[in-house]
């Protein structure tokens, strides 16, 4: 990657945006419905985890471990780019009724890869009902899905990726090649 | 001068799935990988996911088969694509109907995928070579050439239980020379790095040239058959024996049937596995083919998810060739009109 025109968050930054993601959804997931969180793989899975053990760290009660969801039998594009590369089936390992979903991912943009995990989710079972968690949306949307929890928007061309890099949870931007 | 694999379009992936000799190691991990990933939609609520909607299959079973159909028109289901069933035996080819003209039927009826059972080897080739470019071909067993999708549910069977191929010494019993189920194991086996294949059966049953396919041939399946880890089985045909290439099925359960003694001479943790449908005394014993080594009815579950997989890649594959074709084609009539 050219590193010239790329715009890096570093990992406690990104930190600090899912610290404040769970200080949103504090309120969200103190009410009577169980509450569970599934992540979206790949980078999706990883906030997953980081904003898991915050929430039970700040003593909210979760009594189902977290969910992975694998969209890539449930994506838009396979007429035009063909089968994506999978990364294993998803795991979802509670019962979806009657509970309240924390649909987490790393970057909301298209809005396409949330209208595929509703979809999956929903071939699982009937949530209560679903909150939608992104670590970074981008003000660019192809379809009228917005997060309600957001921990930092970003205001970038269509032109430009943002990325999360798992190994060191830093997030970077730049022009697609 | 040898023509190109028709397995593969013009891009280089795969558009038809026909026959395992040929494809590389990448693909067949794929194809595994992309079961695994189907494998969760059998325990959910809906068992189908929209990957497929929209599209049409046609099983073209010339075969009589009963679970390589059901199974295939399951995938099918799954992928939330229609399916056709064909009965080719009172249809227009015993009518007097060339298979090509048939085949032009269902192109006509806007099929996107054929699902090829011959009894002919080579049938899914010819098909594959006279077909639309968009239409994709998949090999539900050919003569005793292949049966590419049995091979690669056994692999996924065994790489579930055992993981590594490269430590595994397989043994595969009975008729080898008759069996495209053994072709296509052995085809897979081989490419996927398997420590060892041994194969043994009656020598009536046995090709000539087998170890060119980089086998060993096993003299007694007691020999065969020490610290196996993996015992695949064969089904013996009736008309093997009417054919007099075999004595008799008592016979050859003496000599070669898996029996619960002759099992205790493999590995502990062997995997018993059997394309089907067993022939109980012949092949194999009842106890043995229920036991607790037995896999035989996780390779009926496991030809569902392999399947999905197959027929979601080459259709995939298909759909990012047209729809290439179709961006060329764009910019080449800008390119005119600019």
């Amino acid at each position: 990657m050219n590193t010239s025109d790329t715009l890096v968050f570093s990992k406690p930054q990104v930190l600090q945006w899912i610290n404040h993601m769970a200080d949103k959804l504090e309120p969200l997931v103190q009410d009577d419905c169980p509450v569970a969180l599934i992540g979206i793989r790949r980078g999706g899975v990883d906030i997953c985890q980081h904003l898991y053990q915050e929430l039970v760290k700040r003593g909210i009660r979760l009594d189902a471990p977290m969910g992975e969801l694998n969209i890539a039998f449930y994506r838009d594009d396979f007429s035009s780019v063909g089968l994506h590369p999978i990364v294993g089936p998803s795991q979802v390992p509670f019962d979806i009724d009657k509970r309240h979903i924390i649909l987490v991912d790393d970057v909301l943009g298209t809005g396409r890869t949330v209208r595929a995990a509703m979809n999956e989710i929903f071939d699982y079972g009937r949530p209560a009902r679903i909150t939608l968690a992104v670590l970074v949306q981008r003000v660019f949307h192809e379809l009228p899905i917005r997060a309600d929890v957001v921990g930092h928007e970003l205001d970038v061309s269509s032109d430009e990726y943002i990325d999360l890099d798992t190994a060191d949870m830093s997030i970077r931007i730049g022009v697609k090649s | 001068m040898t023509l190109p694999d028709p397995q593969f379009n013009t891009m280089g992936t795969l558009q038809h799935f026909i026959d395992l000799q040929g494809l590389d190691a990448t693909i067949l991990t794929q194809i595994l990988d992309t079961a695994e990933g189907f494998t969760g939609v059998n325990d959910r609520k809906i068992r189908q996911v929209p990957l497929m909607r929209g599209k049409t299959v046609a099983n073209l079973f010339f075969e009589n088969s009963t679970r390589t159909r059901t199974a295939f028109e399951l995938a099918t289901k799954r992928l939330s694509a229609d399916i056709l069933n064909v009965d080719l035996v009172t249809s227009s080819t015993s009518k007097g109907e060339s298979l090509l003209d048939t085949l032009n039927v269902l192109e006509a009826l806007q099929c996107d995928m054929f699902i090829v059972r011959h009894s002919d080897s080579g049938a899914a080739h010819f098909i594959a070579r006279h077909v639309s470019p968009e239409i994709n071909i998949i090999n539900g067993g050919d003569g005793q050439h292949s049966h590419p999708t049995q091979g690669m549910l056994d692999m996924f069977t065994i790489r579930r239980h055992k993981g590594d191929f490269s430590k595994l010494c397989v043994v595969i019993i009975g008729d080898i020379k008759h069996s495209r189920v053994a072709r296509s194991d052995i085809a897979a086996l081989v490419t996927l790095g398997a420590g060892e294949i041994r194969v043994v059966g009656p020598r009536t049953l046995m090709p000539a040239d087998i170890e060119s396919l980089g086998v060993v041939i096993y003299p007694t399946v007691e020999s065969a058959l020490k610290d196996a880890d993996v015992i695949m089985g064969l089904r013996l045909q009736k008309e093997r024996m009417k054919s007099a290439t075999v004595p008799s099925a008592g016979e050859f359960y003496r000599t070669y049937g898996l029996s619960p003694e002759r099992l205790k001479l493999a590995k502990p943790d062997a995997l018993v596995m059997h394309p089907g449908p067993t022939n109980r005394g012949v092949e194999i014993a009842g106890s043995v083919a229920d036991g607790k080594q037995s896999v035989i009815l996780e390779q009926v579950t496991y030809g569902i998810a392999i399947r999905m997989a197959v027929m979601s890649i080459v259709m995939g594959n298909s759909q990012a060739m047209q729809s290439a074709i179709a961006r060329n084609q764009d910019n080449t009539s800008i390119e005119v009109t600019s």
